[in-house]
Formats: C-alpha cells, structure tokens, sequence
C-alpha cells in the first residue's frame, strides 16, 4: 500500500499560525495550518509528516524491558522504609481516641475510679445528656441552659459547683429554692451523663466531644463554638431576692 | 417456626396494595426474563457461531436489527411506565375511604401507636404492636420523633418513609387475617435491626374485642408481689419514662405499657412475651438490645421479681 | 532543511533526528529526577495513574475485607460476631470506600493512565494538578482508614441521612470524618476531570478528530462532564453538614425551617450520577476489549458514542428514584419513573452493539474477553432489577431491602468491576511490559464469577422476602437463615476468585511472559507505544487518519514531528477535527503540589475541629500555591531557523 502521506513538508509562512497562539507562547509553530481544501485533512494528512517507514518503525521501544521496569523502583523503597515509623506514630494516636468516641451503651465509665472524666470525656455520654435533657424537661426550668426559672446553666456562675460530681450530685439530691431530687426518676449513669452534657452548656468538656446543636427550635450558639468559661461560685448578690 | 410465628414477606398477597404490587411484579418479572434470554440467546450464538472467513461482515444487517432492538426496548419500556403509572393510581384508590385513623410515631427504636378517633373516649395509645380489622381500609399517619425511620409491613403494602418535621401517611387494606412482622426500613441508627412492628390482622369482631379491653386502663394488681412491683414501677424511674393507664406512670418518651404482657413481644420484636424474658429484659437492657435508651435500673433480685409480676398482670 | 546540524545539536525531533538519538534525549528530557525526591514530584500521568491504580486497589481490599466481615456476621442470626456499633461503622466504611475511594478513583486512574496514550500525545494536561489529586486522593483515605481504626469510624451509612448524622443523632467526630473525607476525594476527582477533559478535547494526536476518537476516551470525555456537574453537588451538600454539626448552621433542622430532604436531593443528584461516573469507564473497557478480542471495529460506534452521551445526560434525571418513599407528589414520581427506565435504552445500546461485534467478528475468549462476557451476563440481570426498580410501587416494596443490595452489586460489580478486572488484564502488559498468566487468569475468572453469583443472587430472594438492608443481625424463623449463609460462602468464593486475580497480577509482574509492544493484535495508539511506555510517550506524535489506526496502513504509523526535544512539550490540536493548533510546555517536576496537598489536608482535617481552621489554614495553602504557580524565566534556548 502507498502511503497517503505527501513526502515534503510544505513550507508555510510563519504568519499562518493563530496569532493568539503565538502571542501566547512566543514561540514559531512549526506546525502550518492543514490545508483549507474540504476533505484533505482527512485524505492527505498535516504538514509535518514523516512518511517513511524506514525512518520510524511502528513501535519504537529502543530500549530493553528490563530497564523500564526499575521507574517503579523507589515507591517499594519508601514504604519499607518509612512504613514501621508511620506504624509507631499511629499507636499513640489509637490509645488516644478509643475512649472518646466509644457508644458506651454498658456504661463501663460508671466503674471508672473517676466517673466524671469518663463520662464527660465521651461524646456518646454528652449526647445521651442532651436528649435526657429535653426528656426530662430540664428546659422547662432552665431554657436550653439560658436559664428561666431555674438559673443558666451555660454562664460561669456555678451555686452549688461546677465540678462533674456536684452537678451530678445536684441532679440526684436536689437543692435548695426548686431545684428537685431525681434520685427517684433517673439512674445515677443518666446522672452522669446530664452532667456532663450541662457542662457541655459552657464548653468544659474537652473540645472534641462537645456536642453541636441540638434538632429543635433554638437560637443559642452551639457549644462547639463555645469558650470555656472559667468555673466560679455565685457571687453573693445584695439584692437576696435575684436569682442570678 | 421459630418464636416469632410470623413472616414478612414482600411477595405477600395479604393486603390489597400488596397484592396489586405482587400482580405488576409478575409483569415485570415475565417481561424483563423474555430480554434477559433474548440477550442470553444472542450472546451465545456470537460465542458459539462457527466464523466464516474475513470479508462476510453482515454489519448492515446487523445495524438494521439494532434500530429494531431500539424500537423494541422503547416500546416496552412505555409499556412498562404505563403499568406503572396504572397501578400507581390503584394503589391510590385501592383505600380511598379509610374507616380506621392510626398514627404511628416513630423512636429509636420502638413504635409509638395511637388509635385516633373524633370521640376521645374512643382514643388510646399502645407500642409496638398494630391490630387491624381484615377487609376495613386503615388511614395511618406517619411521624418521626428524631431520625428518620420508615414504616413498612411487606406482607401488606408498600413502605413509607417518617421524616422528622413532615407528616406522611399510608392507607392500607389487609385481606387476610394473621401475624404479620413488619419493621424500620430507613436505618436508624445503633438498633435499626431489632425495630420490629407486631401487625395483627383480625376479624373485625376480634378486633372490636381487642380495642374494647385496649380502652380499658390497667387493672390493679392483686397479690403482693405485684402490688409492690406496681409501687417500685411507679415510684421509681421507669414512671419517668413509661406511662401505664389506670396509676400515676405518665412518663411520655418510651412505650406505653398499658397492656404490655398482652403483646406478643418485648422491645419492638426483640424478645418474645414470656415472664424470664421480662426479667432478663428489665434486669439488663443493655445486654438484650444494646445502645437502645432505656437504662439499666439497678433492683435487688425481689424487686426485679416484683417488677416482673406486676407488668405480667398488664394483660 | 538548510540548517547541518549533528542530531545532537537538534532542538526538534524530525527526520534527522530519530532512533537512538532521539531516544536518549527525549528520556533526559522527561525523566524525573531520581529517588524519593523524584518520586514524590513527578509529573508523569503514567507514574501517577500506577499510583492511584495500585492505591485504589489496596481499598479495594480494605473494603472488600469488610465485606467479609459483614457476611460473616449475617451468615447466621442473632450472630455475635460483631456488635451493632461495630458493624454500623464497618458497613458504611464498607459502602464509603468502594464508592470514594476505589470505584470513582479507579475508573479515572485507569484514564489518567491510558487517554495520554490512547490520544497520542505525551503527558496529561495539568500534570502537577494530576500530582496533587493523587496526594489528596491518598491523605483522605489515609483519614478515613485511620479514623475507622481508632475507632471514629463513621456510622451514619454511606449517604449519611441526616438527621441520623446530623450534631444531634450521630455525636463526636465519626460523621465529621466521613464528610471532609468525602470533600477530599471530591477535589481530588473534580481535579481529574478537569485534566481528563482538557486532554481529550485538546491534546488528541492530529487527525484524530471526534468520531475517530477511542470509545473508552468517549466514555472518559462524558464521564468527566458528569463529575464536574455533580460532584460539586455533594461537596456543596457535605459541607453544608459540615457546618450545621460544627458551627449551628440549620439547614437541616426542620424545627428552624431547614430540611432533612434537602440532603436526600443534594446527596442523590450528585449520588445518582456517580453511578454511571462508575459504569460509563468500564463500557469503555469493554468496548476496547470486545473490537481487540473480536478482531474487527465495533459495530454501531456512532450508536454507542450517543448511548455514552445519552446515558450522561439521563443520569442527572433520576436521582427522585432514591426517593420514592419519601412521600413527594406522585405525579412528580412518573417523570422520574420514565426517565429511569428510559436510561436503559442506551444500555440496551451498547449491549447489543458488544455482542454484534463477537457474533460478527472472529472471537479470541483470552482472560479480558471473558471477564466481558461474564460481565454482559450479570449486567443484564442489573439492570433488568433496576427496571423493576424504577417502577414506583415496585420500589416501594423492594426499596431498602436485599433487593436493591443485590441489584447494584449486580450493577457495580458485575457492571463495572468485571469490565475493570477485564481491563488490568488487558492493559497489563502495556502497564508493566508483562503479561498476566492467562490460566491462572481463567482460573479467577470462573471462581470470580461462580462465586459472586452464589453470594450475590440470593440476595434478591432475601429482598423479597422482606429483608431490609442494613441490619446488624436478624432473628431466626424468617426463612432468611439459607439464603444468607449461601450468600456469605459465595461472598468468600468471590473474595477468593479476586485474591486469585490480585496474586496473579504480582507473580507475573516479575515472572510474567515479556510482552512487547501490542502483544494482543489491537487497534488503538497506546499499543504503539513501548511496553511499559517511555516517560514521554512517544518518540513522535502519531498521525490518525482512522478510528483503528494500528489496523490501517499495513500497521506502519505515520507520524508528525517538530516537537522540542530540549524541553518539556506537547502539541495541542483543534477540539473538533483535531488539527495542529499549538505547541504546549509541560510543566517540569515539583514538589509544590504535595506541599499544597498537605497544606489542604492540614486546613481540611483541622477544620472538623474548628472553622477558624479554614481562615488560618488556608493561608499556607495560598502560600504553595503561589509558590507552584510562580511564574518561571524562560529558559528556551534559540531555535535555529529551519526554512
């Protein structure tokens, strides 16, 4: 078969080009335009054809298969060598993070030797004290943690403690001035975990458990977006009759 | 058989949306099985046909069966949209004038159930269980109390999603009388797999029986045992979240347990009724069903027999 | 010529300049530096496609062990093999990964491989953009396996409905994890399809114009579109999840007009779509196996060029589907009803024109034809189910259930990854210079196969009977117990047709049969280039002048040239017909673009924990970016003037 190939690459001007090209690359293309004749580009081919078959095999692969196959070489390297370091990296990380994220439904933070770090250091606790929050009507008194009735929840002021077991000891035996015993209505784990969500109200858990919003009518900030606030007792206010 | 005495099953024909859908599935399934042999067919004819030499190409032969393959598939597949569409509409009219308005809530992981009626003498809540008279188109409203769930009894009709903050409903016709399982089909989270609905399909006179004695609030126990299960189930936490009829329990966020030991089963179909299964369930919840919200309440071993004495007269 | 010059002194290649010459300065040209330096900056699409291609295979493996595990657990009720915690999170790494970390990634490796060299031309456009995808590609992987691993795995199923993953259902970092993962792979695939399009629509070797363009390239071009349209979609959607877990935003919550819906529609428009991101790739392998394998072009190429567009087109008609049970007006349900089954007009299509193709050409069943044919067989059962599917009430039932778990294994396993498998085998040798062992390929083959039908076929039976998905276990007495534990043998069967596959592709990557240049008789231009290729390609730009140009001109290739061989070049062409339109620079290795990854994955990862991350992280990243962008001196030599 002869080829269809024109033997001469024909000599164009250099003005032939697209100007934005050149503009562009600043470079001569060496490249003419095809032929503006309706079916040449298709039967004829471009300019710049090297047409025999002589000067270019099919295949041009001068090299043996051998020395391609080294590219690959360093990934294999790389992972042998930097693999047991990333390895060792990871294993503190694991010990870290078990605890946090855990769905301690058993309650194993209840046998803890301290409660209160293990219930608010885990985002399943704060979350189950969130909805136990709106199941007991907590809100009716203290609005979601603003305060109403009952005093807010989500400021610095804290009359009877702001420490896990205070709170959680609030919650269980009541106090003084309308705040009732739940020892009766809720087991001491969902104790703990209204704690540490009521906590959460003013971002004392550690910040990577805290939960958002809730899905409800709200219009507070969410407490990942909370400062820790510090935990102060009531100030003794003149006026005896202000409840905060 | 196991326990359960119940099946679920799509390709049930015990209601009539179920068994309208069962009909166009047998459409489909004869239509889409011709294509897959006439497919099967032509592909092994291609593997198994003996060549002839190069330079027989029937290509526009071929070509010309392609713009009929394409006619044909077009064809059909019009076909099957508008069975679809005509059964769609079915399944619109097959309950057009409920005679019976349910509304069934949604938790995780249990089923709030409310009987509705324009005479609140007639209204009462139960869980976990839905009885429904055979041949009376049932109206049910659909809710969510917190994700989203999905409200599906295959034996009877197709499934409806429960969207927190949208109303949805479903009618539905049973046929024929029996026990059907039906459970969430959207997951939900830690316990999607063990939210199971007791459905029973009953004679509407069984039924006119059962919503006389559901009306009714719980009897008082009788037998010490029970009487100090019924003050332990009152006084202490499980009134914070249950509510039985008849005594002070009215906590709103778990099941009703009104009637509870006339069901047929404990936790949304996760145990069935029987008096150790009480105890264990009680005794630990975390251990039967874990991640579910109902708490493990620490009672002695004579408060966990009274407890479970007292709830077994909840019939 | 007038100029006499040595070959050495050329600047271009051409006819004095060619063979060893040529050669020797095209590698010294397009070599990346060596060693890990090198490694980890090259800009070589062939490098970096290996890359993505063996990484997605490693999650491949990931996923498919929790599978495994999955079945195990399900094999037989109320199992105890693994709690409904554990499970929830390996059943959505399960759907996770598949999805966005081996499915999408590995259909665009295998085009950042293989459209340079089936297009003629000698690097991928945006190559350091190329670069930088991988990188990203990999850190959000490496998140999401690492969270899995230390237990914050997410758990909210792989679509993530809110509110279930929304602050208040799904509480730590587990769902945060899965969004910003999914944010990654998103940049990582949008960069992709950038470059895939760029490279087809302008860097196609002279006188291929669009109808002779390769149909895998035609599957490339349109799959590439449909990522850019839709993946924006869920990058949007995820970090609209993102922001009402971490800062209060309510688009979600119906209590302050949000809507939980607004997810199902965002997820699923971009959802939908990302199927057929997954199937078109794969019908472009099997349109390049079946004309290799059957010895002649394909019949009805232009009838499948449209199928591919109409297929892209219809994918972003149907994503309500996923939704029927949602409870949305009903007449609104029938357009998408029609629209879903019209999708399977175009496969109808492609499925006959493959078949005329073997039933007209001369049919060699080698290990890729097979996996096709294998492929054929369980796509039609696909996507047959997806017909009953589409049908509302239909869906109504079988919506949730094995069913529909059957039906897109049928569809992404059978649909996409037997053509996949087919296409390792057959572009092997083009990959690695050596031949995958064709027993041993048949060996997986029939295990593969056999297997996944036992694990997979059950499943439609389960559905029917009223099996939803997604369950952590199930009690006895349903009728369910046989089926499922038929079910998970198959699964393990089909594990051991892949890990057969898998330990064929190693052993024969040293011991494998050399293979040349096109061992296999085919058609396309990758074939003309060495095996594995040279870093550039190819030593001149081919010239095309049909749709199977290694099959024309007695195989001689005619070729152009002209090129730089003194620097990084390559040639643009006219998007429609193809003609030499300009001469391009190709961008020199960098480190820049894993500085700019890492500086993204340290801004990405660090704003789960705070969005004040996004205002400080970002301001490395704009820094390596600078850096990767600044503009260089111009270091081109003075080209001698050739008249």
């Amino acid at each position: 078969m002869s080829s269809p190939f024109r033997a001469d690459p024909p000599s164009l001007p250099a003005g032939r080009g697209r100007g934005w090209v050149r503009l562009r690359k600043k470079r001569r293309s060496p490249f003419p335009s095809p032929s503006p004749r309706r079916g040449e580009g298709r039967e004829r081919g471009f300019g710049v054809c090297d047409l025999s078959p002589a000067a270019e095999p099919p295949h041009p692969d001068p090299l043996p298969l051998g020395e391609r196959g080294k590219g690959a070489g360093p990934s294999g390297t790389a992972v042998r060598r930097y693999g047991p370091i990333v390895a060792l990296l990871l294993i503190p990380l694991l010990l870290a993070a078990c605890h946090r994220e855990t769905r301690d439904y058993k309650s194993d933070a209840l046998k803890a030797s301290d409660r209160g770090a293990a219930f608010e250091g885990n985002a399943f606790h704060i979350a189950q004290g969130q909805r136990l929050f709106g199941w007991m009507n907590c809100a009716g008194c203290h609005s979601h943690g603003g305060g109403g009735m009952g005093p807010p929840l989500m400021d610095d002021e804290w009359r009877y403690g702001g420490s896990m077991g205070e709170i959680a000891a609030t919650i269980l035996d009541g106090r003084p001035n309308g705040m009732p015993s739940f020892r009766s209505r809720i087991t001491e784990d969902q104790a703990w975990q209204l704690a540490a969500f009521v906590r959460a109200l003013s971002a004392q858990p550690r910040q990577d458990v805290l939960p958002s919003r809730g899905d409800e009518p709200r219009n507070t900030e969410p407490m990942t977006l909370d400062e820790r606030k510090p935990i102060r007792p009531a100030t003794p206010k003149q006026d005896d009759s202000s409840e905060e | 058989m196991s326990w359960l005495d119940t099946f679920q099953s799509a390709a049930g024909n015990d209601g009539q949306q179920s068994a309208l859908v069962s009909e166009l599935f047998a459409i489909f399934l004869a239509v889409t099985a011709l294509f897959f042999v006439a497919v099967m067919i032509f592909l092994i004819w291609a593997i198994l046909r003996r060549r002839r030499g190069e330079g027989e190409s029937r290509e526009p032969a071929l070509r010309r069966l392609l713009v009929g393959w394409v006619g044909l598939i077009s064809l059909t597949l019009a076909g099957l949209t508008l069975a679809t569409w005509l059964y769609d509409r079915g399944l619109a009219r097959a309950a057009a004038t409920p005679a019976l308005e349910i509304e069934v809530t949604a938790n995780q992981w249990w089923w709030d159930v409310r009987y509705a009626d324009d005479d609140a003498n007639w209204i009462f809540r139960t869980a976990n269980e839905l009885h429904l008279p055979a041949g009376v188109p049932a109206h049910i409203t659909l809710r969510s109390n917190d994700v989203i769930h999905s409200f599906w009894v295959p034996n009877l009709a197709g499934k409806q999603d429960m969207i927190p903050g949208r109303e949805a409903d479903i009618s539905i016709r049973p046929l024929r009388r029996g026990v059907y399982r039906a459970q969430c089909a959207e997951f939900c989270g830690l316990q999607h797999a063990r939210m199971a609905l007791d459905v029973t399909v009953e004679s509407p006179a069984d039924f006119i029986a059962w919503r006389a004695a559901a009306l009714k609030p719980a009897a008082a126990p009788v037998g010490g045992s029970a009487q100090a299960g019924q003050a332990i189930v009152t006084g202490r936490q499980c009134a914070s979240c249950h509510s039985i009829a008849g005594t002070p329990a009215s906590g709103q966020v778990a099941p009703d347990l009104t009637h509870f030991a006339s069901r047929r089963t404990i936790a949304a179909g996760t145990l069935p009724m029987s008096r150790a299964n009480i105890a264990a369930w009680i005794a630990d919840p975390q251990a039967v069903k874990p991640g579910n919200n109902m708490p493990k309440v620490p009672l002695t071993p004579a408060e966990l027999a009274a407890v479970t004495a007292y709830l077994e007269t909840l019939k | 010529m007038s100029a006499v010059m040595s070959p050495r002194d050329l600047p271009r290649d051409g006819p004095e300049l060619t063979g060893e010459a040529l050669h020797a300065r095209l590698e010294k040209t397009w070599s990346r530096p060596p060693g890990l330096w090198g490694w980890l900056s090259t800009t070589d699409h062939k490098e970096i496609g290996r890359r993505y291609i063996v990484t997605a295979f490693v999650f491949l493996l990931l996923g498919g062990a929790l599978a495994l595990l999955i079945r195990a657990q399900l094999a037989t009720p109320e199992s105890g093999l693994i709690g409904p915690d554990r499970y929830n999170q390996i059943f959505t790494m399960h759907g996770t990964t598949m999805m966005f970390l081996f499915a999408v990634p590995v259909m665009e490796a295998m085009a950042i491989y293989l459209i340079p060299l089936m297009l003629g031309t000698r690097n991928i456009s945006f190559p350091r953009l190329n670069a930088f995808s991988y990188f990203m590609y990999l850190a959000g992987g490496i998140l999401l396996w690492v969270a899995f691993v230390l237990n914050i795995g997410p758990d909210a199923g792989w679509f993530s409905y809110v509110p279930l993953a929304g602050p208040e259902f799904s509480p730590g970092k587990r769902v945060d994890i899965w969004a910003q993962m999914v944010t990654f792979t998103e940049v990582a695939a949008l960069a992709v399809a950038v470059e895939i399009t760029a490279t087809i629509l302008k860097q196609r070797a002279p006188g291929m114009n669009l109808a002779r363009m390769p149909l895998f390239a035609w599957a490339m071009l349109v799959v590439s579109l449909m990522v850019i349209f839709s993946m924006p979609s869920v990058a949007l959607t995820s970090g609209m999840l993102l922001s009402d877990r971490l800062i209060g935003t309510q688009f979600f919550n119906s209590f302050e007009y949000g809507d939980p819906l607004l997810w199902q529609h965002l997820f699923w428009f971009f959802g939908h779509p990302e199927v057929y991101i997954i199937f078109l790739p794969a019908t472009g392998f099997v349109s390049e196996i079946v004309q290799t394998f059957s010895r002649r072009p394909i019949i009805g190429y232009s009838a499948v060029v449209l199928a591919l567009v109409g297929t892209g087109l219809l994918a972003f008609g149907l994503w309500v589907h996923h939704m029927f049970a949602t409870g949305l007006p009903r007449m609104g349900y029938a357009f998408y009803t029609a629209a879903s089954m019209a999708v399977s007009v175009p496969a109808g299509i492609q499925i006959f024109c493959w078949i005329a193709t073997m039933w007209d050409g001369r049919p060699r069943f080698q290990t890729p034809l097979l996996w096709v044919v294998g492929f054929i067989f369980t796509f039609v059962i696909g996507g047959l189910t997806g017909v009953m599917l589409a049908s509302v009430p239909l869906d109504l039932q079988l919506h949730d259930t094995f069913f529909v778990v059957a039906h897109f294994h049928y569809v992404l396993i059978g649909g996409a990854v037997f053509p996949l498998l087919g296409a390792i085998t057959y572009w092997f040798p083009k990959f690695t210079g050596r031949m995958m062992s064709e027993g041993v390929g048949k060996l997986s083959f029939w295990i593969g196969f056999v297997g996944f039908q036992i694990a997979f076929f059950p499943m439609h039976l389960l559905g029917i009977l009223g099996m939803p998905r997604r369950v952590y276990t199930y009690p006895a007495g349903l009728g369910w117990e046989t089926l499922n534990l038929v079910s998970s043998i198959g699964a393990f069967l089909f594990a051991l047709g892949l890990a057969i596959f898998i330990g064929n592709a190693l052993a024969s990557l040293r011991r494998g049969r050399e293979a040349g240049p096109d061992p296999w008789g085919a058609s396309g231009l990758e074939w003309a280039a060495a095996s594995p290729p040279a870093p550039y390609n190819f030593a001149h730009i081919p010239l095309v002048s049909s749709r199977n140009p290694l099959w024309e001109n007695d195989g001689v290739l005619p070729v152009v040239h002209g090129l730089r061989v003194d620097d990084r070049e390559g040639l643009l062409t006219t998007v429609i017909d193809a003609r030499p339109d300009m001469r391009e620079p190709s961008p020199e290795p960098s480190l820049w673009p894993l500085v700019a990854a890492l500086a993204t994955t340290v801004m990405f990862v660090s704003s789960i924990f705070t969005p004040w991350a996004v205002l400080v992280g970002s301001i490395p990243v704009a820094a390596a970016l600078i850096a990767w962008f600044w503009p260089k001196e111009s270091t081109v030599t003075p080209e001698p003037v050739i008249d």
